[in-house]
């Protein structure tokens, strides 16, 4: 078990450096930079000595080889420097919008469990009835429908109905209020990014759900159990549900990976001042420093997901650990 | 019989009272104090320092901080003309010695946020700053003050300009709403790059927070020296890039104004929504869409083309239709159509694409590419910026102008970046939407989007013209404003018409829908204009 840990760990070096180096070079393909952006973006006189002087502090002008030789080393040495945008500790930055982003994916993922387990099982079990039926259709919509276009109706949604029956329009707040700061704020804002985004992920996992979960009722054990005369309630409990999950926290680890910063659109749609918009907005400005660190970031996030699947992969199943 | 017709009288004068009260404008209401205004801003800050940046995104939640010198009038924003004190005292002095010297008398009784007086070496260092920064320092507006000889503070109250011309871009580039003034202790102390992070103030508000991404506070200055200003007890600036937010959040009250503005689809259903909740100000807006052909690039290296090019375009049409769906609507020349240098209606019907007769322009704009050597047209690729507001709406437009005397455009779009790439860097387009969007309005320099390309900052067609060179020199340097306008008529024909260099399309229409209960702000002709936020009030 050690040994394989051991073996995941190293394997993760190479895969950052690979992601440095992608990130690196495809950001400097896209024309422009941030000087012109700032002080030529908005369509007024531009001085060209003052664009010069700025590319100039940023060291934009500088050897291709310097500017990477300097993030290389500032991301071993966790030292991300500041943004190119705003001049702040890129840090100080992404721990702001870190704690949003991680609250979102940790909702929207209780929400897909809650909703994922029950009804994929209750869906493999009834499968073939009306039951399953519904259950499948509810899953297909969510994979079908983008969780910004749901996040757009929500809200659509809230101001319509809260003026027809109270008289004035409500929506959730536009800005983000810490959990331990005011609860009801903070839930009233991140509950509607949850569902639209949960429903979605809910929808892959109910189908991940009730696909294994067939799998394993058609297992000779789930057979011998039943020849037994075990409870039917028993055997899905202890037996065939537990089996079939490995797959289905394959898919939650991921999803929930993705969510810290993948929710680009939805944190748009709902105002969230999340990981996923900053990127968005880094990108468009052309700020190379932040937009390297937030996508060395994700690919952290993702490693240490598929790392911890892994590892929990060989815990429940002693053949991955003995092999 | 005395009696009756003294009773008549005095019913007649009564009933006579009565109806002039009737009839008589309700007397505004005075000022509430306290409340906070929530705004919503749909761009970023980069850095806190106005000498540098040039976005709203700054502007509006970072103006409130500070004071300039001198200011638009809060009470008649709309005057192009209009400007008054704010930390001079009286009124903005006339120059002396032959137009070349501004004496400003500065204000005793104001203090930064931190405490420290305001004196003249305040002043003098925010705009030593300006005008002539330190090496590795950047200034983004110091070709507005390339007039100015010399600054000086003999004493602690008056502030000396001294010019080496005199000329009328002077007094509106003093105040542009990015010259906040600093404190030369802190420029001293900490140097010329605290203020990007940093803030300390005269304004009507003080800082309390920023969160990046998120929003910016700032809390009543109990000490501010417009008297019984502010009203309000603070504000909150919340960042909201999309503009459905920023929309949703007026209607559902998380915030009661944008200032910088909304399409005209947008104000329908939020009043339709609201009702008498919403109140509606518009305003012609100190910005254009222009169209620029690559002078480097054939067929429109020829002026026939260029010209066919404008003549196509029904601007007096477009305005009409147009306008209920994009932010635009006003014709206009070279410069904001309201201000006194601004060419009449029958000044521009004789310009190339202003003509009233669309079908002769469109028969002459025929016979140009007929001569020009493209008697059945030709295709090109108008370059434009990925925004749909207005810039994807008037590309569309222009392009069907075009097809109507044979032109075939194709539009290629790019995001922000990109776009500022193509045209300052790579210029590998044929003819690309540009656009001249300015502060306070200064006619005089704002025109000098149309001079050489060695001279201009932002010209992107590519060409060089002397002629309209020395014209904007000598407008610049003439202090008489008849002349100036003669000069500019001149200016302008050349360069719309027989250079047709190139050209307006419609000059933006600014709609700033807000909740009724905001008070004493008035809106201005352009979105980086009277947001000090001091004579806002909620009236709640």
């Amino acid at each position: 078990m050690y040994k394989y840990t051991l073996k995941r760990i190293l394997l993760m070096f190479p895969t950052l450096l690979g992601a440095a180096v992608l990130v690196f070079f495809m950001l400097r393909l896209i024309p422009g930079d941030v000087c012109e952006l700032r002080m030529a973006g908005s369509g007024m006189y531009v001085d060209k000595e003052a664009i010069a002087t700025c590319q100039q502090n940023l060291g934009i002008n500088a050897p291709i080889y310097v500017q990477f030789i300097d993030f290389i080393t500032g991301f071993f040495t966790f030292d991300l420097g500041n943004s190119m945008w705003t001049g702040q500790p890129i840090l100080h930055e992404i721990g702001l919008r870190f704690e949003l982003s991680l609250q979102v994916a940790i909702m929207a993922t209780l929400t897909a469990i809650l909703i994922s387990i029950p009804l994929g099982t209750i869906s493999a079990i009834k499968q073939d009835t009306w039951i399953d039926y519904v259950v499948r259709s509810i899953s297909i919509a969510g994979i079908a429908m983008p969780s910004f276009w749901l996040g757009i109706l929500i809200i659509l949604g809230l101001l319509i109905m809260t003026q027809k029956f109270f008289g004035d329009p409500w929506m959730p707040p536009i800005h983000y209020t810490p959990i331990w700061e005011d609860p009801v704020a903070n839930i009233s804002q991140l509950i509607w990014p949850a569902v639209a985004t949960g429903y979605r992920y809910s929808a892959v996992a109910t189908r991940m759900t009730r696909s294994a979960l067939l799998e394993v009722l058609r297992e000779d054990y789930v057979r011998t159990a039943r020849a037994k005369g075990l409870l039917e309630k028993l055997i899905i409990n202890r037996h065939a549900l537990k089996n079939s999950l490995l797959p289905v926290v394959t898919v939650i680890g991921l999803e929930f990976a993705f969510l810290m910063g993948g929710l680009v659109v939805t944190e748009l749609v709902f105002n969230l001042n999340g990981l996923g918009k900053l990127l968005v907005e880094s990108v468009s400005n052309h700020d190379y420093t932040m937009t390297q660190a937030l996508v060395m970031l994700v690919a952290v996030v993702f490693i240490f997901t598929n790392l911890f699947i892994d590892i929990l992969y060989a815990w429940l199943d002693p053949r991955i650990r003995y092999s | 019989m005395l009696k009756t017709r003294l009773r008549t009288f005095v019913i007649a004068a009564a009933l006579f009272a009565l109806a002039l009260w009737s009839f008589a404008p309700p007397a505004e209401a005075a000022p509430k104090k306290g409340g906070i205004l929530k705004f919503v801003v749909g761009s970023k800050i980069p850095s806190y320092d106005g000498h540098i940046e040039s976005t709203f995104g700054m502007i509006h939640p970072i103006r409130p901080f500070y004071s300039l010198l001198i200011r638009v009038n809060p009470d008649n924003p709309s005057s192009p003309t209009d400007f008054i004190c704010d930390v001079c005292e009286g009124g903005v002095p006339k120059p002396t010695e032959g137009h070349t010297k501004y004496t400003f008398k500065i204000r005793k009784d104001i203090s930064f946020h931190n405490g420290q007086k305001l004196t003249s070496a305040d002043v003098k260092a925010t705009y030593d700053k300006i005008i002539s920064p330190p090496k590795g320092i950047e200034s983004n507006r110091k070709a507005f003050f390339s007039m100015v000889k010399s600054v000086s503070a003999p004493d602690p109250a008056t502030l000396v300009f001294k010019l080496k011309y005199p000329t009328g871009a002077f007094v509106p580039a003093l105040a542009l709403p990015y010259n906040f003034i600093y404190s030369k202790a802190d420029l001293d102390k900490h140097g010329y790059r605290w203020h990007q992070k940093n803030v300390n103030g005269t304004g009507a508000f003080t800082f309390v927070q920023h969160q990046p991404g998120a929003f910016v506070e700032g809390k009543r200055y109990e000490k501010y020296h417009h008297e019984g200003k502010p009203y309000l007890d603070g504000y909150r600036a919340i960042s909201a890039p999309k503009m459905a937010i920023r929309l949703q959040a007026i209607r559902g009250d998380r915030a009661a104004i944008e200032f910088r503005g909304f399409p005209p689809k947008a104000r329908d259903d939020l009043k339709n929504a609201l009702g008498d909740k919403l109140t509606v100000q518009e305003s012609d807006w100190n910005c254009n869409l222009m169209v620029t052909p690559n002078h480097k690039r054939k067929p429109f290296d020829d002026a026939r083309v260029r010209r066919a090019l404008t003549l196509a375009i029904d601007r007096w049409g477009g305005s009409k239709y147009l306008s209920r769906i994009a932010i635009v609507k006003t014709v206009g020349g070279v410069v904001f159509p309201k201000h006194p240098l601004a060419a009449t209606k029958e000044e521009l019907n004789k310009i190339a694409g202003y003509w009233p007769d669309i079908n002769k322009s469109r028969a002459e704009a025929k016979r140009l590419l007929k001569e020009a050597g493209y008697p059945s047209g030709f295709e090109f690729t108008l370059h434009n910026r990925g925004v749909d507001q207005p810039y994807k709406v008037v590309g569309t437009w222009v392009i069907d102008q075009w097809r109507k005397i044979g032109l075939k455009a194709k539009q290629w779009v790019q995001p922000s970046g990109p776009f500022y790439a193509t045209l300052r860097k790579k210029k590998n387009f044929d003819v690309s939407i540009d656009f001249n969007c300015q502060s306070v309005i200064n006619p005089l320099v704002d025109v000098s989007k149309f001079i050489s390309d060695d001279r201009a900052g932002n010209q992107y067609g590519q060409y060089q013209d002397r002629q309209l060179d020395k014209w904007f020199d000598e407008m610049n340097r003439e202090p008489d404003v008849k002349k100036q306008r003669e000069i500019m008529r001149k200016y302008e024909k050349r360069a719309l018409d027989e250079m047709a260099h190139q050209f307006v399309t419609l000059w933006w229409y600014k709609i700033n829908p807000h909740r009724s209960y905001v008070k004493g702000w008035k809106i201005a002709p352009s979105h980086y204009l009277n947001q000090h936020l001091d004579n806002v009030w909620l009236d709640k």
